[in-house]
């Protein structure tokens, strides 16, 4: 069959049988009530009580006897392997005899997970069929995982022996874990919960509820035109991204223009400014707004004053969200687009200037439209963070309703309606996925390649003057803003009460972070320690997993030819268009009950972070793999390197960038992020925004800004870390000498 | 250079039968395309732009498989094998050094993934650097190198593998043109020093006439024709061929009779009758071509020729150009003779050289 190299087909069978049988015979099958990282159940009864108890002492006990054709369908590709060792046509039998495995195993443990649950039989029709079971089982855990994981690969290896991919056990092995990936946690949740919203309230279907739902003048009417009422929900969050994608984008491409060309020495302090407003809680934005622009905000009454008018609510509202949600994303964009910028190669720019364009000439007709991906790729992210921004919306909105508030007060409202929610997420869905259309369309199929496999020897262009003074105001006014805004929030945490009584205390920080001596060494006795740790744990474990999870989809779609790739991009695609409010409600709806049982644990708030930020580790894996010559790849595959050596060796090295950019942005998601966590959290798994959150419904600014302050910092910290941890990638670039200024 | 370097040759030859290469269900790249490359062998694929010079060369490569038909490398039959698992090695274009590696690490990339000991990857990697003469270069980034030693940093890296078949894809395309001709040399004394087995490919027909043992012409996803570089000069298949290696006059020409036992064909050019090998035609119109260098001018003729007016006399250095204006079409025409020269506007008599003329098909 086509070039595949049995000696690692035997191999990758062999470690995926290995796992299969651990997770068969080794660990326990079922969910553990105490948590996945608890290892109580090694010395409470283990094996043999039916709780810890692997499947096959179970089975070996007369127990769960459904689970029996388990072990029958893991060893058939062992019988693949001995009887293709006897037969020529090796090839074939094998590989046939690896998908059978692999489809009737994955085929059989979903259906006996969702067939029975914790009250026997799920279904009327099954108990009707089969009779009362008069057993029960709980969700998948370790054992089931493992064993459905070595499933998958038997299915994939299968099909690489066949032929597919020419054979790469590698690649189809990624697509396949990508795929089950997105299906277990995307698609299947989503799916989830769209059906509940063609449900009416007794859970009957009804087409005719889903439609006027749809259709509501709630969100799409259109009074704001013609009288004094706000417009539909819809044409609120529509306009309102619109303008956070363009303004964040054109603010970001400043950002990174000015911090690589603008041959200014102190361009290089813009970083931290641009990082801080990542690193903050959204919400927090929102709150320093209203410390400055609300109604008794300080610029407020100062302009009031100033003028003798009366001070105006006029911050709540449009405005006031536009504001913080600049703030607040403008750094994303940022982040982008400096990757684009600095992967323009400055001998195409040089290549140009030397035909006589001028400078100004050379970045609106060569610079500009290489960073064309970037600038799609920033606009896009800008406008779906803002649809899918709720903690700014529900802080500054005022009478500004948008989708993803409502969808939030649909489900936790008074009106518990989750079909409304539903309905509110199909619009959005269908918003964020036209846009990403439209970006295709716009990118079309040129190739924006420029960094080949030749070293560019090339200095950066300074930019035209007409670029770089509007541009340099525009940093002025932005980090000015930013500057006062961080203000504000750091002296937030140190006065008494904020309006009322501003002397300076450091009791919040006390209450939140104290820590005393005792005998038994420190103890954390501050109220916000147990979110924090917490937050830390769960931020730190979802980063990492999220970037490989980003990059390695990004590769395939950028790198691989396979059946149904477009199909691929959609899926991953998918979750892209899916804000956190959607995938937060999804999440608890599906992972209530078996076979996967998540609520209330970490697992799940880890799970969702990393496919809620997942898309941002595509998209700057694709940006900037696509901005890697392909050559490079194929050099090293003629020199006899195979695909994953490739990856580690040549990809993964030369997107140093984009993994810290993918790493950074993980982990600081995880730490920030509210959407969805307010819908997964537990009192077991507190994290930090949730709680911020809480105290300041109980008005407690003075604990939430000094928890928000701290959590700044630490990030900071980390995110430094980071950087010196994977390193300036070193591709070799002479750097831009200052050019004496022409008299 | 000493003969216990090293680097040895594993050359294998290189067979396509009746391969196909099809992009995209539409664009026919490689069309049917069989060929043989022998071991230690250069071959040079030429062509115009777009013939599918370079699909030909990735399929050997294993960086495309093809449509159909099937490649053997040696006796092994290597159709559906991918790149990683082919002896072969290839220089790119865009010479695809890897930019976060240096020279050390780029020449011995192959080596350290094909797990050999840690002495011998320092060995052949330095003799690799050695033959390209980079030696002590070891630490310096492809950034910091010139275009031609980027370039044979991207041959050694090829070569420490002792590949079956080393290929080349247009490697002198981004050197200037002196560099160009020691380069395309060295490239040459390399391959017969070590005995490679190369396949190279150019759209240069002096590039090809220099560094080949053999030639293989590429014409619209097919071949053209292949044989040593003189039998292509000399015995063009065609006026395609003819004209696409060096320069020819091509002429429209009548066949009057085809003598099929001594296999010579009756050629008459006014008062001048030809008589050349038939290569297979017979009677009817066919074509003519002379290489401008295999035309004579002379003042008076004994032997029967063809009347002529000089209408461009150039002299460029070690050679004279003339463009002459017969009864029977304008021909071109080159004279080592820059002592006594036809000014523009003489009279003069066109003769042929015995071997000069071929007849082509119509
Ligand atoms: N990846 C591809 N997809 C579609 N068509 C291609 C691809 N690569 C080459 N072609 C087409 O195949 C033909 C031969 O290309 P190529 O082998 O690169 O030509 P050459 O190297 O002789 O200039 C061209 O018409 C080209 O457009
Ligand atoms: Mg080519």
């Amino acid at each position: 069959m086509a070039g595949v190299d049995w000696h690692l087909m035997n191999r990758t069978i062999g470690l995926w049988l290995l796992v299969g049988l651990l997770g068969f015979c080794v660990l326990p099958w079922y969910v553990l009530d105490d948590g996945l990282w608890s290892f109580e159940w090694l010395t409470d009864g283990y094996p043999f009580d039916t709780d810890y108890a692997p499947a096959l002492f179970l089975l070996l006990q007369g127990e769960k006897l459904w689970l029996s054709p388990v072990p029958v369908l893991l060893s058939l590709p062992l019988l693949g392997i001995v009887l293709s060792k006897l037969i020529p046509t090796r090839g074939r039998l094998l590989g046939q005899m690896l998908c059978l495995a692999g489809v009737l195993g994955l085929a059989y443990m979903l259906a006996q997970g969702f067939a029975i649950g914790i009250r026997g039989w799920n279904s009327e029709l099954l108990t009707q069929a089969f009779g009362e079971l008069g057993d029960r089982q709980f969700g998948f855990g370790y054992g089931a995982m493992l064993v459905c994981v070595s499933f998958l690969f038997f299915l994939t290896t299968g099909i690489a022996a066949r032929g597919a991919v020419n054979g790469d056990v590698f690649i189809v092995g990624a697509i396949g874990f990508v795929i089950a990936l997105v299906g277990m946690f995307i698609l299947f949740p989503v799916l989830n919960m769209l059906a509940s919203a063609v449900q009416d309230g007794d859970g009957n279907y009804s087409l005719g509820v889903f439609f006027s739902k749809l259709f509501s003048s709630k969100i799409w009417g259109l009074h704001c035109l013609t009288e004094n009422r706000s417009c539909g929900v819809a044409w609120n969050s529509l306009v309102l991204a619109l303008c956070v994608g363009a303004l964040t984008t054109l603010l970001g491409l400043v950002f990174a223009l000015v911090a690589t060309r603008s041959g200014m020495r102190q361009a290089h302090l813009l970083r931290p400014l641009t990082v801080l407003p990542i690193i903050t809680p959204p919400f927090v934005i929102g709150l320093a707004i209203i410390l400055l622009f609300g109604l008794s905000g300080a610029v407020t009454t100062f302009v009031a004053d100033l003028l003798g008018i009366n001070p105006t609510r006029w911050v709540y509202g449009l405005p006031g969200i536009l504001i913080a949600q600049l703030l607040s994303f403008t750094p994303i964009a940022f982040l982008v687009l400096i990757g684009v910028v600095e992967g323009v190669a400055p001998s195409m720019e040089e290549a140009s200037q030397t035909l006589r364009a001028t400078r100004w000439q050379t970045f609106r007709t060569v610079s500009l439209p290489l960073m064309r991906p970037g600038i799609a790729n920033a606009f896009l992210l800008g406008f779906i963070e803002s649809m899918a921004d709720f903690g700014n919306p529900l802080v500054l909105g005022g009478n500004y309703d948008v989708l993803s508030t409502e969808i939030f007060f649909a489900i936790v409202g008074a009106q518990n309606d989750q079909g409304q929610a539903a309905v509110l997420a199909i619009v959005l869905l269908i918003f964020t996925l036209s846009a990403f259309y439209a970006q295709r369309r716009w990118l079309g199929k040129k190739s924006y390649t420029t960094q080949t496999g030749k070293g560019d020897s090339g200095i950066p262009a300074i930019l035209p003057r007409r670029v770089l003074i509007p541009s340099y105001i525009l940093v002025g006014i932005w980090s000015t803003f930013t500057i006062v805004v961080y203000g504000m929030i750091f002296y937030g945490g140190f006065v008494e009460i904020w309006g009322l009584d501003h002397s300076i205390t450091l009791k919040h920080y006390i209450t939140a972070f104290g820590v005393t001596m005792t005998d038994n060494g420190l103890h954390f006795r501050g109220s916000a320690w147990d979110s924090f740790w917490t937050t830390l744990r769960i931020a730190a474990t979802a980063a990492p997993l999220t970037a490989a999870v980003g990059l390695v989809t990004a590769y395939l779609l950028v790198r691989q030819d396979f059946a149904a790739k477009n199909a691929f991009e959609f899926g991953t695609m998918l979750s892209f268009a899916i804000p956190g409010t959607v995938i937060g409600v999804a999440y608890i709806m599906a992972f209530n009950v078996p076979p996967i049982e998540l609520t209330g644990t970490g697992v799940i708030l880890v799970l969702s972070f990393i496919f809620r930020n997942m898309p941002v580790g595509i998209r700057a894996g694709v940006a900037s793999m696509s901005q890697l010559d392909k050559s490079l790849d194929e050099a090293s595959l003629t020199l006899g390197a195979n695909t994953w050596r490739t990856f580690r060796e040549i990809i993964l090295p030369l997107m140093k960038p984009a993994i810290l950019a993918a790493l950074v942005f993980s982990f600081v998601r995880a730490m920030t992020a509210i959407s969805a966590v307010i819908f997964l959290v537990s009192a077991e798994h507190n994290m930090a925004t949730s709680y911020i959150i809480g105290r300041v419904e109980n008005n407690d600014y003075g604990i939430a800004i000094a928890y928000s302050t701290t959590l700044i910092v630490v990030m900071l910290v980390v995110v430094l870390l980071m950087q010196l941890l994977v390193g300036k990638s070193k591709v070799g670039r002479r750097v831009a000498q200052k050019v004496p200024p022409t008299v | 250079m000493t003969t216990n370097i090293g680097i040895k040759s594993k050359a294998a030859s290189v067979e396509f039968k009746q391969v196909t290469k099809i992009y995209g269900g539409e664009v026919k790249a490689v069309d049917e395309v069989s060929l043989h490359v022998d071991a230690g062998e250069l071959v040079t694929l030429l062509g115009p732009s777009g013939c599918g010079k370079t699909t030909t060369l990735r399929m050997i490569a294993g960086l495309e498989m093809v449509s159909s038909g099937s490649i053997f490398i040696g006796e092994q039959d290597v159709t559906l094998l991918p790149a990683t698992d082919r002896d072969v090695s290839m220089v790119f274009q865009s010479y695809a050094l890897f930019p976060h590696m240096n020279v050390f690490e780029n020449v011995s990339y192959g080596l350290r993934v094909s797990k050999l000991n840690k002495k011998d990857i320092l060995e052949k990697t330095n003799t690799g650097l050695e033959l390209v003469g980079l030696a002590g270069y070891g630490d310096r980034l492809p950034s910091e190198l010139s275009g031609g030693q980027q370039q044979r940093v991207a041959v050694a890296r090829a070569l420490v593998l002792e590949p079956q078949v080393l290929l080349f894809d247009e490697p002198l395309s981004n050197l200037d043109a002196k560099l160009r001709r020691q380069v395309r040399e060295e490239i040459r004394e390399l391959q017969t020093e070590l005995g490679l087995t190369v396949v190279y490919v150019t759209h240069d027909q002096e590039e090809a006439l220099a560094v080949s043992d053999r030639i293989i012409v590429m014409r619209n996803a097919g071949i053209a024709q292949s044989g040593s570089p003189r039998e292509l000069y000399e015995q063009p298949a065609d006026s395609f061929v003819a004209d696409f290696i060096g320069e020819a006059n091509i002429m429209d020409v009548q066949i009057s009779s085809v003598d099929d036992h001594a296999g010579l064909a009756e050629v008459s050019l006014g008062n001048l009758s030809l008589r050349l090998a038939s290569r297979g035609m017979s009677a009817g119109p066919a074509k003519l071509a002379v290489r401008p260098n295999r035309i004579h001018l002379l003042a008076h003729s004994d032997v029967p020729s063809l009347a002529g007016v000089v209408k461009k006399s150039t002299y460029v250095g070690n050679h004279m150009e003339y463009v002459v204006a017969t009864d029977h079409g304008e021909w071109f025409s080159i004279s080592d003779n820059v002592d006594e020269v036809f000014r523009a506007g003489a009279q003069v008599q066109v003769v042929f050289s015995e071997r000069g003329p071929v007849l082509l098909p119509d």
